[in-house]
């Protein structure tokens, strides 16, 4: 058996030289499973002059960087970053590797699993570390990978107890991003690279990239409307509702479906997870898909005509009654106590 | 040039329609109330792959693993256009995960060579992973093109393609043969047509025929096979024995990952206070909010 300390590993990846903010926030959670397994935390990295944002990730926890650093390295490109993440894999043996569930992880994850022969559990919304009892067998320590499936319907824990790597993906939002107060004194170990034929058989002929000028996750307060709001017209006083507390404005798909507001601000499975100190529903059923980008806000208030609505299940403040006459009063109580 | 395309379909559980009728008292889903659909992703990476044949020529061809009633699918794949269809089903397949599925895919894909492009969806409603077509990409040691939103052009064995990343789109030039997953914008799917469907609708697999010589001890099972070729109604059907595979990679044996627990998602009740919707009730509720620290 190997004798070196369990080690856990993070694909850090990066968008023009910056990490994906799901990089860091599975490091946060990678240091607590190395914690847990008394082992150390990794990181990979692939790109061209990112040798500052290897020295980041130590502010992450991370006690090694393994650094693969070239020219043809800079944008994402499948066979070459999984053939470099696959052989690292192959030689090392870490015991957990995590991918976000991002465009490049759900690309680079699945062949590196292929590869290696590992286990990869998509799209956990919660990992931890368990000793297991699987068919009268005992496992120690095992990763536990908590994935929703059957289009949120049902949640699975899932684990891989033969497999001597586990893997998983992770979306973006849903583990928290804990800086340390003090870096880690760690080290950069350099990955060579060499080009190969195959490398090139897909090339990128044109790129376009939008910054996301709105950044649901980083608020601390989130109005959000629904079908319930009924018209464009009305769905604007939310945005009123949001200036006056310092919060965002959000959605859900029927809301954006019916064209009250723009899909990067739509909130749920196929939107984004936001985990805010206060969520508020307004005209909103709560629907699973909804609730599984919103559901662990702080505090939850829920506004809606129908005293049977499911949002109230979730709620810590429920509000019966009638959005455009509920959210006026919300308003004018706000400016008397706060003004 | 013309193009030769094989497409990944799945059956699947309709799990964005879950309605009362599949909710069980308890407020969990009853799975084997829910109805079985062509997974929608699939059906548009058929149509991409029927439009590519309308411009280049070529020929399409579909390919499932499941249980003997995925024949189903693989009719409506007829009926919109497909040349021919292929089931892989054997009970020493199931239970496998997206690894042990896509070794059993590559493994069929391989007697289907040679072929330019592999089409899949971008992901199953029900496991939703988005796995198996990378992973099948990598065991037939192909490049891939993930989250296809359209198919540009091809020319001279390359294809270029539009795909979705964070934020924006990229366009990529591939080198044929590879495979590419498709997400649901990138097509809409043509209807079956009527003439399709009165030509294919007894397309069937050799078990479904050998199903009817037993309940016929007029018909015989090698006639019955031979009948149905020549019609091109056949559905071929791969089962482990026709493929090169190693039986401990394939099914529950082959997958390293095992679901230890499910939940269904029960709509728990809640502890919440009802405010009031009067003055005070709202002045109370904003000094709660301060009192949580989220005001003031
Ligand atoms: C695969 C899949 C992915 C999905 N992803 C997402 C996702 O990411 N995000 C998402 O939000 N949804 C998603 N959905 C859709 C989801 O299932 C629901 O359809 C959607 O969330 C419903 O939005 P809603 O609550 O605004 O509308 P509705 O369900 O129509 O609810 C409107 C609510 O408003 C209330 N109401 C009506 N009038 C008033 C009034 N005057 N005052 C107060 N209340 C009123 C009603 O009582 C009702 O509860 C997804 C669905 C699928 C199948
Ligand atoms: C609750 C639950 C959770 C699961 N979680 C995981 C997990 O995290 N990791 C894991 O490895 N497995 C998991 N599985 C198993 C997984 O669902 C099955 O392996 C399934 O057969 C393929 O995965 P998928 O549905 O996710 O397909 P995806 O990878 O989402 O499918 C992508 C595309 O591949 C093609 N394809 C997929 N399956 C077939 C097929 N049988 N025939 C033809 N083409 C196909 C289709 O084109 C499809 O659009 C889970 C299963 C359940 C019930």
């Amino acid at each position: 058996m190997n004798e070196k300390k369990p080690q856990v590993w993070v694909f850090v990846e990066q968008r023009d030289g910056k990490p994906a903010d799901v990089s860091l926030e599975l490091l946060s959670k990678g240091r607590k499973l190395a914690e847990s397994l008394r082992g150390e935390l990794k990181a990979v990295l692939i790109g061209h002059d990112v040798e500052d944002l290897a020295k980041e990730l130590f502010g992450y926890g991370a006690s090694e960087v393994l650094l693969a650093d070239h020219p043809e390295l800079k944008h994402y490109n499948t066979l070459p970053y999984s053939r470099l993440v696959s052989e690292l894999v192959d030689e090392h043996q870490p015991r957990i590797v995590l991918f976000g569930a991002s465009f490049v992880g759900r690309d680079l994850a699945p062949r590196v699993a292929s590869h290696t022969l590992s286990g990869l559990t998509a799209d956990c919304t919660d990992l931890q570390i368990s000793d297991v009892t699987y068919l009268r067998q005992d496992y120690a320590e095992l990763l536990l990978q908590i994935r929703p499936a059957f289009g949120g319907n049902i949640i699975a824990t899932i684990i891989c107890p033969d497999s001597p790597v586990q893997m998983a993906t992770v979306r973006e939002g849903v583990m928290e991003k804990i800086p340390l107060a003090q870096p880690v004194d760690g080290r950069i170990t350099p990955i060579p690279y060499t080009p190969q034929g195959p490398d090139e058989l897909v090339r990128i002929i044109e790129r376009h990239r939008e910054d996301n000028k709105v950044d649901l996750k980083a608020a601390p307060i989130i109005v959000s409307g629904g079908y319930g709001m009924g018209n464009f017209q009305n769905f604007q006083i939310l945005y009123e509702l949001a200036h006056l507390i310092g919060g965002e404005v959000a959605g859900t798909r029927a809301a954006v479906d019916a064209g009250f507001i723009d899909h990067n601000r739509q909130v749920g499975q196929t939107g984004v997870t936001v985990r805010p100190k206060l969520y508020i529903a307004c005209g909103i059923s709560g629907a699973i898909q909804h609730r599984a980008g919103m559901q662990d806000a702080n505090k939850i208030i829920a506004i809606n005509s129908d005293p049977d609505a499911p949002i109230f299940g979730i709620c810590h403040y429920r509000i019966v009654g009638d959005v455009m006459e509920v959210i006026p009063m919300l308003i004018d109580a706000y400016k008397h106590k706060l003004k | 040039m013309s193009y030769h395309s094989v497409v990944m379909v799945k059956q699947v559980p309709d799990t964005a329609n879950i309605s009362g009728q599949v909710m069980k008292p308890d407020g969990t889903v009853n799975r084997s109330k829910l109805p079985t659909v062509f997974n929608p992703e699939d059906k548009v990476a058929l149509e991409l792959a029927l439009q590519l044949r309308d411009r280049y020529g070529g020929t399409v061809r579909v390919l499932t693993m499941g249980p003997l009633k995925a024949s189903d699918l693989l009719r409506d794949c007829l009926y919109m256009g497909a040349d021919e269809a292929f089931l892989v089903s054997d009970r020493r397949f199931a239970g496998a995960d997206t690894l042990a599925t896509s070794y059993v895919l590559a493994a069929a894909l391989k007697r289907l060579a040679p072929f330019d492009i592999v089409f899949a969806g971008r992901q199953a409603i029900d496991g939703d992973t988005a796995q198996v077509g990378p992973q099948t990409a990598e065991k037939l040691g192909l490049p891939q093109i993930t989250y296809a939103e359209g198919i540009l052009g091809a020319e001279d064995g390359k294809i270029q393609v539009r795909r979705k990343i964070d934020q924006g789109y990229e366009v990529l030039e591939g080198t044929l043969p590879l495979l590419i997953t498709v997400v649901k914008d990138a097509a809409a799917p043509r209807p079956s047509r009527a003439k399709r469907v009165m030509a294919f609708k007894n397309a069937r697999t050799l078990m479904e025929l050998e199903k009817m010589a037993e309940a016929n001890s007029l018909l015989y099972i090698d006639q019955l096979k031979e009948e149905y070729l020549s019609k091109g109604l056949f559905i071929q059907t791969m089962t482990a024995d026709d493929l090169d595979v190693d039986l401990t990679r394939c099914g529950l044996a082959g997958s390293p990952t095992k679901v230890h627990k499910i939940d269904s998602v029960v709509l728990g009740a809640n502890e919440h206070e009802t405010i009031p919707t009067t003055k005070d009730g709202m002045y109370a509720l904003i000094d709660k909010l301060m009192e949580d620290h989220i005001f003031g």
